[in-house]
C-alpha cells in the first residue's frame, strides 16, 4: 500500500468519525470539534488527490492544496461564529437564571 | 521505512481524534485537537503539501484558542438513547467505507493540473504555484473567502448587546497575568512579526503567503492583549473599520479594474501581474491578521462589574 492512499484510508475514517461525533454528541462544543474533524478528514482527502496528481515536478497538484488552505480559513472563520453563538447562549442562560433567582424584573447585563 | 513512518502518522492523528472526540473533560477534548491539529501538519508535509502544512499549523493554534476558551461552557446534555446511537455509527461507517472504497478505486494516472499550473509561472513572475493559483487562476476563491471571514465578523460583532456592540472586547487573562507571560509578550512579537513578513515575502516563490503570515501577526496581537500591555480597540474605531475592510476592497477594486485593461474581472495586465499580486498579498495580509485577530477576541462587551 501506497503513502497516498493510507492517508486516503485514514481521511475516510476521519469524515466518518466526525460525522458521527456531529450527530451523536450532545454537547455543543464536541458538535463544533467534531465539525471540524470532519473537515480535516476532507482537507486530507483533497490532499492525498493533490498527491497523486503529482506532475511537472511538483509534489503535488497545487489547485487542490490552494483549496485547502481556502477551506482552512473559512472553516477557522465559521468555528469561530459557533463558538460566539454557544458564549452568547450561555450568557443569556445565566442572565435568565440570575433574573428568576432574585425574581426581580429583568435588568440588562 | 518511509510507510513506517506513514502508519505512525496515520495511528497518532487516528488516537488523537479519537481522544478528542471521547474525553470526558471538554478541556482534555480541546487539547487532544490541538495535538490533532499538529499531527496533521506534519501529515500535510508528507504529502508534500508544505504551504498547507503552515496554513495548518498557525490556524490550528487559532482554533485551539478559540476551542480552550469555550471549554468553561460545556454543559451537560443528555446524550442520544444507544438504538439511536447504533443506528447513527452505522451511518456513518457507510459514509466511510464509501469514501475508503473510492480512495482504494481512484482512477490511475490520477487526474492533474498540476503541468497546466506551472506552465504560466514564468509569465507571472513567480515561483510559487499555489500563490499562483490562489492569486492568479483562481483569484475569484480568495476574494469570495476574504469576503466570508469579514461576514463571519460582523456576525460576531452582532451577538453583542446593543449597549456595547462599540466597545472593546473582553480579552481572556488581561486582568490578571502571569509574569512568563508577559515576558513572553515583550520578547515574541519582534522576532513573530520578522519571521511573518518573511512567509508573506517568499510565499511568492517558496511555500508562505498571506494566510500563514496573517495568522502569525494575529497570534503576535493576541499575545500582546492577553498579556495586558496593550488595551483591547474599540470595535467602533473608525481605523480600526477601515484596516478590516481595507484588503479585501483594494482586492476587488483591482479585480474590476482588470476589466479595462486585460478585459475581464480578475485579470491581471501582462508584465504588471506581479506587482498587483504583492500589492494584493501585503494588503490582505494587513486585513487578514486584524481579522482573525478580532474574531478571536470576539463581540463588543462591558467590563465586569467587580
Amino acid at each position: 500500500m501506497s503513502g497516498p492512499t493510507l492517508y486516503g484510508l485514514a481521511a475516510a475514517l476521519l469524515v466518518g468519525l466526525g460525522l458521527y461525533g456531529v450527530l451523536a454528541q450532545a454537547s455543543p462544543l464536541r458538535r463544533v470539534l467534531a465539525f471540524n474533524l470532519m473537515g480535516a478528514g476532507v482537507f486530507l482527502m483533497f490532499g492525498v488527490a493533490a498527491r497523486r496528481g503529482a506532475a511537472a515536478g511538483l509534489p503535488g497538484d497545487p489547485v487542490p492544496q490552494a483549496l485547502v488552505i481556502t477551506g482552512i480559513v473559512v472553516a477557522f472563520a465559521a468555528t469561530a461564529l459557533a463558538v460566539m453563538l454557544m458564549r452568547r447562549l450561555a450568557q443569556t442562560r445565566a442572565e435568565e437564571a440570575a433574573a428568576a433567582a432574585s425574581s426581580a424584573p429583568a435588568e440588562h447585563g | 521505512m518511509k510507510l513506517a513512518l506513514d502508519a505512525v502518522l496515520v495511528a497518532t492523528l487516528l488516537v488523537l481524534a479519537l481522544f478528542s472526540l471521547a474525553a470526558r473533560q471538554a478541556r482534555a477534548s480541546a487539547i487532544g485537537f490541538m495535538g490533532f491539529g499538529l499531527v496533521l501538519a506534519l501529515v500535510w508535509v508528507r504529502l508534500g503539501a508544505v504551504d498547507v502544512a503552515l496554513t495548518e499549523a498557525a490556524v490550528g493554534a487559532l482554533t485551539g484558542l478559540l476551542l480552550l476558551g469555550a471549554t468553561s461552557l460545556a454543559t451537560p446534555a443528555a446524550q442520544p438513547s444507544r438504538p439511536l446511537r447504533l443506528a447513527l455509527a452505522g451511518l456513518c461507517a457507510l459514509v466511510a467505507g464509501g469514501l475508503a472504497f473510492l480512495v482504494l478505486e481512484a482512477p490511475d494516472p490520477a487526474p492533474s493540473l498540476a503541468a497546466a499550473a506551472v506552465e504560466p509561472l514564468a509569465a507571472l513572475d513567480l515561483g510559487n504555484p499555489v500563490t499562483a493559483v490562489l492569486l492568479a487562476y483562481r483569484a475569484l476563491d480568495t476574494l469570495l473567502e476574504t469576503v466570508v471571514v469579514v461576514l463571519a465578523l460582523i456576525g460576531i460583532w452582532s451577538l453583542a448587546p446593543d449597549a456595547d456592540w462599540r466597545g472593546a472586547p473582553m480579552v481572556p487573562g488581561a486582568d490578571a497575568p502571569s509574569p512568563p507571560l508577559r515576558l513572553l509578550a515583550r520578547l515574541l512579537p519582534p522576532v513573530g512579526l520578522v519571521v511573518a513578513v518573511h512567509i508573506l515575502w517568499i510565499g511568492a516563490d517558496a511555500p508562505g503567503g498571506k494566510f500563514q503570515a496573517a495568522t502569525l501577526i494575529a497570534a503576535m496581537g493576541l499575545l500582546v492583549l492577553m498579556a495586558g500591555l496593550a488595551p483591547a480597540p474599540k470595535l467602533g474605531n473608525t481605523r480600526l473599520r477601515a484596516l478590516v475592510v481595507g484588503g479585501p476592497a483594494l482586492f476587488l477594486a483591482l479585480g474590476l479594474l482588470g476589466f479595462l485593461v486585460p478585459g475581464s474581472f480578475l485579470a491581471w495586465p501582462e508584465g504588471l501581474a506581479k506587482p498587483v499580486i504583492v500589492l494584493i498579498e501585503v494588503a490582505l495580509t494587513t486585513s487578514l491578521a486584524v481579522l482573525l485577530a478580532l474574531i478571536v477576541l470576539g463581540p463588543g462587551a462591558r467590563r465586569p462589574r467587580a
